[in-house]
């Protein structure tokens, strides 16, 4: 279970944030995840909850997703296109030679704390 | 109560497992052990490979085994059994083995004098992939039966790969594998790892794989 293993993450990086700075709370983090970095939102939100619930600092926090919108960049003519619709092959030129610019990211953003 | 406050982060996830895989290079580096990640998906032969692999090389390499497993430890018996000296590390449901696992992996096995070990990692082309376990050089095996496509649906794994193998080419009479359009498919998310085709039951192959393994132990130790 992908999404899990990502949680755990998550939590501890905000957990020695919590320990760094004396924090008591936190109320809500927010993670940007690529379009195409393979998590599933849904799964992470529901090992989010569970998760949280074994730990003082993260109980009941809130997880927000914001998306990042993958875009891929063709070597050849040098344009960007959107990775969803046209996958490896580049729209304008037909070329194969293309390379993900962005889209690819599982971040922690930021987190809300006291 | 203290009022919230927001405080910017901006990290990848998986930055502390980088941090943990970077310390266990390092550690291996100076004991001159090399460390070789093995991932595939279940069934594509990685046991057989390395019951192989440890017979052929045990004359002059001193090889360990770290076998990852969500449950059991056939893999580790069966290893075993070619007088490799083998752990068993349960994941606890976990799809992959990142560096703390294989810390805790290498701790049990005692690597101290060993030339070369390779983790078994879980049986799975996904996740694996994401998740850097702190070995030297990481080794895919797609075996023939799985097709030539895989490239395609598991670009990461094949992406970061230091080098592909080809598993069962004994079998090829019966499956429609194209060598030609498999690394059409590879060099498309990977233009430099080499591509091996063996066959560790008829041996087919097989010496070209020691030869690298040879090669990138020399290496590691110079």
């Amino acid at each position: 279970m992908h999404e899990l293993g990502i949680v755990f993450y998550a939590i501890d990086m905000v957990e020695d944030l919590g320990r760094e700075n004396g924090l008591t709370k936190v109320s809500r983090v927010t993670m940007s995840i690529g379009e195409v970095s393979g998590v599933v939102n849904d799964y992470l939100t529901d090992c989010w909850g569970w998760a949280c619930n074994r730990s003082d600092l993260m109980r009941g926090c809130e997880l927000q997703i914001e998306q990042i919108d993958a875009v891929t960049v063709c070597n050849d003519c040098g344009r960007t296109y959107r990775t969803v619709e046209f996958g490896r092959t580049c729209p304008y030129c037909q070329s194969g030679n293309t390379v993900l610019l962005r889209g690819n990211e599982i971040e922690v953003k930021e987190i809300e704390a006291c | 109560m203290d009022a919230m406050r927001v405080i910017e982060v901006k990290e990848n996830v998986f930055a502390s497992n980088v941090r943990t895989a970077d310390g266990l290079r390092a550690k291996m580096h100076n004991e001159g052990t090399l460390l070789v990640n093995l991932m595939s998906s279940p069934g594509s032969g990685k046991t057989t490979l390395l019951s192989a692999t440890i017979d052929a090389l045990r004359s002059d390499t001193k090889i360990g085994i770290i076998e990852a497993d969500v449950d059991s430890a056939v893999d580790a018996e069966t290893v075993a059994a070619h007088g490799a000296k083998a752990v068993q590390v349960h994941t606890g449901g976990m799809c992959h083995l990142d560096a703390g696992m294989t810390d805790q992996g290498l701790a049990e096995l005692g690597y101290e004098g060993l030339d070369l070990v390779f983790i078994e990692n879980v049986g799975n082309l996904i996740c694996p992939a994401e998740f850097d376990t702190g070995a030297a050089k990481k080794v895919m095996i797609l075996s023939v039966p799985e097709g030539d496509d895989k490239p395609l649906k598991y670009p990461l794994m094949f992406e970061v790969s230091d080098l592909v193998l080809v598993s069962k080419i004994d079998t090829a009479s019966v499956f429609d594998f194209d060598r030609q359009r498999f690394e059409a498919n590879v060099r498309l998310r990977n233009p430099t790892a080499p591509i091996l085709y063996l066959s560790a039951r008829t041996g087919e192959g097989m010496d070209a794989w020691y030869q690298w393994l040879r090669s990138e132990v020399a290496a590691w130790k110079a």
